[in-house]
Formats: structure tokens, sequence, C-alpha cells
């Protein structure tokens, strides 16, 4: 049985959705609190849950950064540890930089809370090795900070590297302009391909009563 | 213990208090004159907000039990048992006149103080809803301009406070009305979750016990608010800004997680546990105490400031947000204290519980308030108000569809799907997270009830906020039935039972005795529809003074109520399903045009009357939508209101993206608009579950008719018809277009 650990800051609030998922697929889970110095031992994935650390004050993101816990975080990752960011934590693991790029105010300065399709550009990692290069998802978003910069060179490696994970897109899978993210990015991983990031919420997605069973393919890459 | 008050006459006025109050004040205090700290907080206690003075009379009577109820009116919420061991604890509150004067926090703080009478019961708040009231906002003049800008305050504030809470904002309801120029209408609903033997109360007892603070510190924000909020609006009112608390969804956050952890590892230690809502520390201080009929004692200079040289006074009237007072037991105080310290929280131990029945307040040793408790409430003022029939009503009474010249039904239609009361509200339940929490099963914008799952039992919860201000203008009495009706209906529809509701009573100036027979006949209404229905009133808030420049509101009883669905698998949609589906009408259509967006929208008036209430046929068509659902003969229902049959089916239309072919047989072209009560649209799959459906519909005697038939591009109804792709873009983009419209 795998196990994951998942970060609780002040704030968050997509913690026990994170585990309710997880626990479904078969995984036993452990929350974590910020203020801990250290990550359990034996775990196969860190997982940042979504939510407002720190109430997104100053930036989403920048205190969360300075956290204990972050520290452990950085080193799991360093040593090769998966590491999986979903919304605050795809800020979170940006502002350590863990991953590339930062995220900005939606375009439209309005929260977006919504289902979105979105295609995968690159199956070639854990993350997304479940689902076809191309395949659309339709996967919950609910951000007010998920307009993702990134500049001109900076994008070309992150391209050449196979970084872009996921596109908003329409249902036929034309790129889309949701937040006004850089060609339309939706989440990406480092170099590695041990730390990913994504703006939506794949663990809102797993049973079809809610809306969308997509998510399940997604997380099930993670811990397969 | 402190000087007689000098310029009493401009001290009482700036408290709301006449001079008989201040006699009456001076008897409870056995012949002694109260100091300013006293003054305040009977000023506070006595305000309309916190004591009900002109509504109470009418309050009493409200249906408020049944088998499935836990814990009726009187507590931080209502809660009703949901199976297995679980409970649903759910209220609603207005914040409308700070939400006029300060949108954004007027809005936000409404969220957060909705937010802690929930989990202030031990529940963690797992569903939030809204139902909003503005002026015209179509128009290009300073007023429409101005509501615009309501709209975006409120809405971002409604969001942002509880996007960061993590609670899921799942539905409400908004509507338009150039009676809402002057005052908004802001209703902000919670529903929490809990274990029935966890549920805590605002109760401070056993003498020696600790009471303790816990939050954010106390500021000047908010200083008054209470008392603000029981007067009405001048040109003036806008200078009340600094009345208007300030949020902080964070700390609310915090203390959200703090509590609930409090209340799981050291549920033996917590005797009560109150909000500092409407008159803050007062409030909650003297609730706590009156209800066991205990003593307080409390040291105001231990409790945490967050500006220096606030006196007794401002800690015992300010309303700064998110913080909460407990009775602990004595000597398990650091238990507590470890918890709040973890959450990055202030906490102190403020005072004890008394024998002496009496509030003795200390600054440094000093006694600054000395004065029983149970007067305070029990005696506050209980006012019975004039009232009179307002003149209107015959004036109006005396209008019908007939006094209006016919218009093209074709025309008719256009004009009323455009009408911001019926288009798709995207613009602002996209800035609410629907989701988080991962239970929502029917989302806003796909009509009528929205549900949740419960994890805990695998049942569902629907839920519906509702109220046509049109209705109660015209009839205050049956308008407000009505309220009741349709939140049941929307709720049934989902193929839940409605169970219970929680009110929130808006309306204008209760000294104008017009205004006060729209109350007394409002609470009739909503007494005789919640005893038909068999639906309890289990919470609810009164707002009155919703007036500005002598111009009341119309009287607006929002109504919610909550329902139980068996299964969660078993939610029914609202919206079409599937080409080829059979659509049946369910119910007898009249000529009712009475309040009926008909009117309102071709002809800019809201005249008429509205037919006799039949309780009998509403519950009928719950039971035959509950119980064909159960049996999973149906696709999708939905309930006709505003607009009737046309717009009901151009709704779930749109939402679908399916096309439709009705008709129905009528003696006047017009009655495709009618708004006649107790009907709804059921689709179904195959001819075998039309059949078994339409025979349960004549079992109960209800009127049924096949009415065409789900599918193809275009919405076509009688003779009216459209292309379901202009149906859409008309649907979803007007609202962004109007509301934008400055940018």
């Amino acid at each position: 049985m795998k196990s994951i650990a998942i970060l609780q800051f002040p704030g968050t609030n997509c913690d026990l959705d994170t585990k309710y998922a997880f626990e479904k697929l078969g995984c036993k889970t452990q929350i974590v609190w910020h203020k801990e110095t250290t990550l359990p031992k034996d775990i196969d994935l860190v997982v940042i849950a979504g939510g407002f650390s720190y109430g997104d004050y100053l930036r989403a993101g920048a205190i969360a950064k300075f956290s204990p816990i972050m520290r452990a975080v950085i080193e799991y990752a360093d040593r090769g540890g998966k590491v999986l960011g979903i919304c605050n934590g795809f800020q979170i693991l940006t502002e350590v930089g863990l991953l590339e790029g930062a995220l900005k105010r939606n375009v439209n300065l309005h929260f977006i809370s919504k289902f979105q399709t979105l295609k995968v550009i690159n199956n070639n990692n854990d993350f997304l090795k479940k689902c076809q290069k191309d395949e659309i998802l339709n996967i919950p978003i609910a951000h007010a900070d998920g307009n993702y910069y990134i500049n001109d060179s900076g994008y070309k490696k992150l391209e050449e590297n196979g970084q872009i994970l996921l596109q908003y897109s329409n249902r036929r899978g034309e790129r889309e302009i949701v937040n006004g993210s850089v060609n339309s990015i939706a989440g990406i991983c480092n170099k590695n391909r041990n730390v990913f990031g994504l703006m939506p919420h794949p663990e809102r997605a797993i049973e079809s009563i809610l809306g969308s069973s997509d998510g399940v393919k997604m997380l099930e890459g993670l811990i397969a | 213990m402190s000087k007689p008050l000098e310029n009493l006459d401009e001290i009482l006025k700036s408290h709301k208090l006449t001079h008989q109050d201040y006699k009456h004040i001076v008897k409870i205090l056995d012949g002694r004159e109260p100091n300013i700290v006293e003054l305040g907080i009977f000023s506070a206690m006595w305000s309309e907000h916190c004591s009900y003075k002109s509504s109470k009379k009418y309050l009493n009577g409200f249906p408020t039990k049944a088998p499935w109820v836990i814990q009726g009116p009187g507590e931080n919420a209502g809660v009703i048992d949901i199976g297995d061991g679980m409970a649903s604890v759910f209220k609603m509150e207005s914040h409308n006149h700070p939400s006029f004067i300060e949108p954004y926090q007027g809005a936000a703080t409404g969220v957060g103080g909705i937010l802690r009478d929930i989990f202030t019961m031990g529940a963690r708040p797992v569903a939030n809803m809204n139902s909003l009231r503005f002026g015209n906002i179509t128009d290009r003049d300073k007023i429409s301009k101005y509501q615009r800008h309501l709209v975006k305050g409120v809405v971002e504030g409604i969001g942002d406070y509880g996007n960061c809470m993590g609670v899921p904002t799942i539905g409400g309801e908004v509507s338009f009305d150039e009676s809402y120029n002057g005052n908004i209408l802001v209703n902000a609903f919670s529903l929490g979750l809990v274990k029935s033997d966890e549920i805590f109360l605002g109760v401070a007892e056993g003498i020696g016990n600790s009471v303790m603070y816990v939050g954010s510190k106390t500021g000047r924000d908010g200083l008054g608010g209470a008392v603000m909020s029981s007067d009405s609006f001048t040109e003036e009112s806008k200078s009340l800004r600094p009345t208007v608390q300030v949020g902080d969804p964070f700390t609310e956050k915090l203390l959200l997680e703090a509590c609930l952890e409090l209340f799981k590892t050291k549920k033996d230690i917590v005797i009560g546990i109150q909000d500092m809502g409407a008159a803050g520390l007062t409030s909650s201080a003297f609730e706590m105490a009156g209800k066991s009929g205990a003593g307080m004692r409390m040291d105001l200079d231990r409790v945490p400031a967050r500006e220096e040289g606030m006196t007794p006074y401002d800690f015992m009237l300010s309303e700064s947000q998110e913080r909460m007072l407990l009775c602990v037991k004595r000597g398990r105080e650091d238990e507590v204290i470890e918890i709040f310290k973890k959450w990055d929280l202030d906490v102190a131990t403020i005072g004890e519980v008394t024998d002496s029945g009496r509030m003795e307040l200390f600054w440094h040793g000093e006694r600054v308030c000395n004065m029983p408790i149970a007067p305070v409430s029990e005696e506050a003022p209980i006012l019975d108000r004039p009232t009179t029939k307002p003149k209107y009503l015959d004036d109006i009474a005396s209008k019908s569809i007939d006094s209006y010249p016919k218009i093209d039904n074709q025309e008719a239609f256009e004009r009323l799907i455009s009408s911001m009361e019926v288009v798709d509200k995207a613009w602002i339940y996209e800035q609410y997270d629907s989701m988080v929490q991962t239970n929502t099963v029917k989302h806003p914008g796909t009509l009528d009830a929205s549900c949740i799952r419960v994890k805990e039992n695998g049942k569902a919860l629907a839920m519906s906020s509702d109220c046509n201000p049109r209705y109660c203008y015209i009839d205050p009495k049956k308008g407000s039935a009505l309220a009741v009706m349709e939140s049941g209906r929307n709720v049934a529809m989902s193929g839940a039972r409605p169970l219970a509701v929680t009110d929130c009573l808006n309306f204008g100036n209760p000294e104008n005795p017009e205004v006060m027979w729209q109350f007394a006949n409002s609470c009739e209404g909503i007494k005789e529809a919640c005893s038909k229905l068999n639906t309890p009133v289990v919470s609810g808030n009164v707002s009155l003074y919703n007036e500005t420049n002598g111009v009341s509101v119309f009287p607006t009883p929002a109504i919610a109520m909550v329902g139980l669905n068996d299964s969660e698998n078993r939610v029914l949609a609202s919206s079409f399903q599937q080409a080829e589906n059979h659509l049946l009408l369910i119910g007898e259509t009249n000529m009712d045009f009475g309040g009926s967006l008909y009117i309102k929208e071709l002809f800019d008036e809201t005249t008429g009357e509205i037919s006799d209430i039949e309780y009998s046929k509403e519950l009928k068509l719950w039971e035959l939508v509950i119980n064909a659902n159960r049996k999973g003969l149906l696709s999708s229902a939905k309930d006709l209101s505003s607009g009737g049959l046309a717009i009901t089916l151009a709704k779930m239309s749109a939402v679908s993206g399916l096309g439709v072919v009705a008709g129905v047989r009528v003696d006047d072209k017009r009655a495709i608009f009618s708004e006649t009560q107790s009907r709804a649209v059921l689709e179904v799959n195959s001819k075998e579950n039309l059949e078994t459906v339409v025979s349960m519909a004549k079992e109960l005697g209800l009127k049924v008719d096949i009415i065409g038939k789900v599918g193809g591009d275009i919405f076509k109804l009688n003779d009216i018809k459209m292309d379901v792709n202009r149906l859409q873009d008309i649907y979803f983009s007007s609202f962004k277009k109007v509301v934008e419209q400055d940018i």
C-alpha cells in the first residue's frame, strides 16, 4: 500500500479532500502539520494540497515558503522523491523554486470556479502516464491566482524538456484562454520529472456523481 | 463607580433609547442611574437587531417542532436529524445595512458571521448559499451604475470569504427590482454537519468555570453596528462606514479548525460556546449566562486588544470579527490555550461563572458594570406597533392581465428570457468555489435546488433559497406562503423530502404601520405554509429598517428549505438529459399573472392578485416526484415559477443545450407565461415510464399533460420558438454584459 504525506498549512483547505481521494484509491495517508521539520518515513509521495495558506496574504504561497516543513520537502524532492502541488500547492512550489515560473492574478481579476477541460500535452511522466497524449480531461478549477507566467527563455526550456504537462483547452482540444496563463499552461513538472504542479483539482474529480472521474487516472499514475 | 451621565438627551438619542427606556433601565438597576458602559449594553441588547422588539409578537407561534427537529430557534442555528447519527445545522442571516454602506466587507462579514453560527455548534460548515436583492442594474443612470458597483463588491466579498474558508457556495438566488435601489439585501445561508450527540450550545454554567476569549483581537471596528442596523438610511448614511466590520477569513479558517479540534479532542471540558456577532462581547456574554441563570464576571483589561486606549465601552460593543466566547471547566484552561496557540490565535481567560445572576465587569480592578442579567433580555421592550393595510393594495388588486394591451407571444418571450432575473448568473457563481470538500452533486447553475452528498451516510442534502418579492408586495401573506412552497418544491424536484426551513425576514421601517402590516401578514403566511407542509422553522433572522428616504423595500421573507434524499446516487437533475425523452406537465394552469414576471418585464408594473393556495396539491406534487424518482422513473424535474411554462422549458433547454418541441392546449395564448403554483415539468426516458408516471399522477389526483419531446436544435413551445444556439447565447452571456458594462 502506498503511503502519502499531505501537507497542512494554516489556511490549507483541500487537505481533507486530498486525503479522501487517495484513501479511496487505496493509499494510506498522513496529514503533516507545517511546523514539522521532517517528513514521515517511508512515504511514496508528498502532496501540497490546495487552499489559502496564510490567507494568500502578501502573495499566494509566499509565506508558506518559509514554513519549517518546506525545507524537508525540498530535500525530499532533491533526493528524487515525488511531490505533487495542487492549486495553492503549485503556487508554493513555484515560490520555493522547485518549479519554474510564477502564478499571477487571473486576467479577469476574479476567482474562477468551474469544470474546465484540459489537454494532456505530455504523458511521459509518472503523473500523467495513465493518460493518453492529447486526451481531454474534465477537471474542476478554483483559483484567483492561476495565471501562469514564465519568460520566453524559460518557456523554451520547459517545452524542450517536455515539462509542459497540461493546457486549458476546449472539448475539441483547441487552446482556451481561461486565466491568462502563458500558452494556456495548466500544469508543469520539473526537469527531473518528480515534482508536479497544476492549478486544476484532480482530487475533486474522482467520482462520477460529482461530475467527473477523470482525476482518477491522474492520481493513479503517481501511485502505480 | 462612575459619574452620572451628562447630556443625557444627546446620549440617549445616539444610543437610540427613549426616556421611557431610560426610566426602565433605572428601575432594573434598583434606582441607580446607569454609567456609559451599562447604557451601551442596554442600547445594544435592546436594539431592534438583538431584541426583535418589533417582530417578537409575530414570531411567536411559528411552527418549530417535528420528530426530526433536534434544535429549533433560540440557539446559534437550527439542527435536524438526517439519520445514521448525523445531524444538519443551518441558518440564514442578513447583512443588508453594512453591505449597502461597504459592499465588500459587509457581505464578507455576513458570510463570516453565519459560518461562526454553524461551527459554534460543533458542526463543520459544508455548504453555503446566498439570497441577494439589488436595485435596477440595467440602465445607464447613476443608480444603476451604483447598483452594479454593489453587485461586484458583494459577490467578491462573499466569494473571498467563503473560498478562503474552504466552504463551497453551492447555490442561491438573486433578483433585481427598483424597490432595492436604496437598500440592497444580502442574506447568507450556511449548513454544517455534526454527529447528533456532539452538538455544542451557547451556555455558561457551573460556578467557578472559566470564561475564555478566543480568536482575533478586539478593535474598534463595528462599534455600535447592531444599533446602526436598527435604523433606516438617509443621505448621511455613508458616513457610517466605520461601523461596518472588517473581515479576515484567514483568521476565521484558523478559528474554525481550532474550535473543531477542541470539540473533537477535549469535548468533556467545553461547557458552552457562543460566537461574538452583533453586539459582540455584550450579546455573547449575556446570552451564555442568561441561558443558565448564572452570573458572570469578566475582567475587560484581559481581553486581547488590537489597539491602545480602548475603553470598557469599546470592548463590550466592538463588533470585531472572528471571535468566540467559551465556557470551560475550571482548571482545564491550559488545554484550550494549547490548541489555540497551535493555530496562532489569541486566547485568554477573561472571567468566570458566578452565582450572582449579575454581570459584573471590571477594568483594572475597578467595577465598571454591575447589572442583573435576566431582565436585560426578559424585560427588553416588546412593541405592539400599529399596523395598517397598505393603501396601494386596493389599486393594484383592481388590475389583472386584461388591464394590459396584448403583446405577441414571441416578442414577450424574447423580453422575458433576457430578463436579469431569468438569465444564468455564472458571472456570480463562478466566483464562488462550489466544489471544495468534494460533496457537490447538484451544482450552481443547474436550476432549482443545490445538493451535496453526505459522505458519512451516503445520503444527499438538497437546499434552496427562494422568495418572489413581487408576490409578497401584492399579497404579503400568500406571497410569503408561496416562498415556503417554492423552496420546498425546488427541494422536492431533486428527489429530496423537504424537512425544515430557516428564514430571513427583510422588511422596511417598522415604524410605518403599512410595513408592520406587511410584516404581520407575512409571518402569518409563513406559519400557515410551514405548518401545512410540515416543514418547521428551525432558525432565522429579522432585518427591519430596510428603508431609504422614506422608501421601504418590497417585503422579502427569504426562505431556505433543507431536504433529505435517501441516496446520493438518486439526485435528480433539473435540465434536459437526453433527446427523444418525453415531457410531462403536472398541475393545472390558470391565468395567474399577479406579481408576474410577464407584467413586470412588459409593462414595468407589479400588480394583480394571488389565487388561493392549495397545499394538498403541492404536497401531492412533491410526493409524485419523490416517489417516481425513487423508482428511477424520472430523468429530470423542474418546477414552474417566474415566467411560467415558457421560461421553465427555455431554461431547461438552455442549460442542457438540447432543443424541445412542446405544445399545450390553452384558451388564452398568454397562458404559457402564467405563474399558477404547484406545477412542474417532468422528463421521462421511455414510453413505459411515461405511462407509469402518468398513472401515478392520476392516482394522486394531479392533472397531467404529455406536452412534447426533448431534442433538435430549436426550442419550440406553442407559437414561440428560438434556435438553441441563440437561446444559449442570451441565457449565458447577458448578465456579464450588463454587469460589466462600465469596464
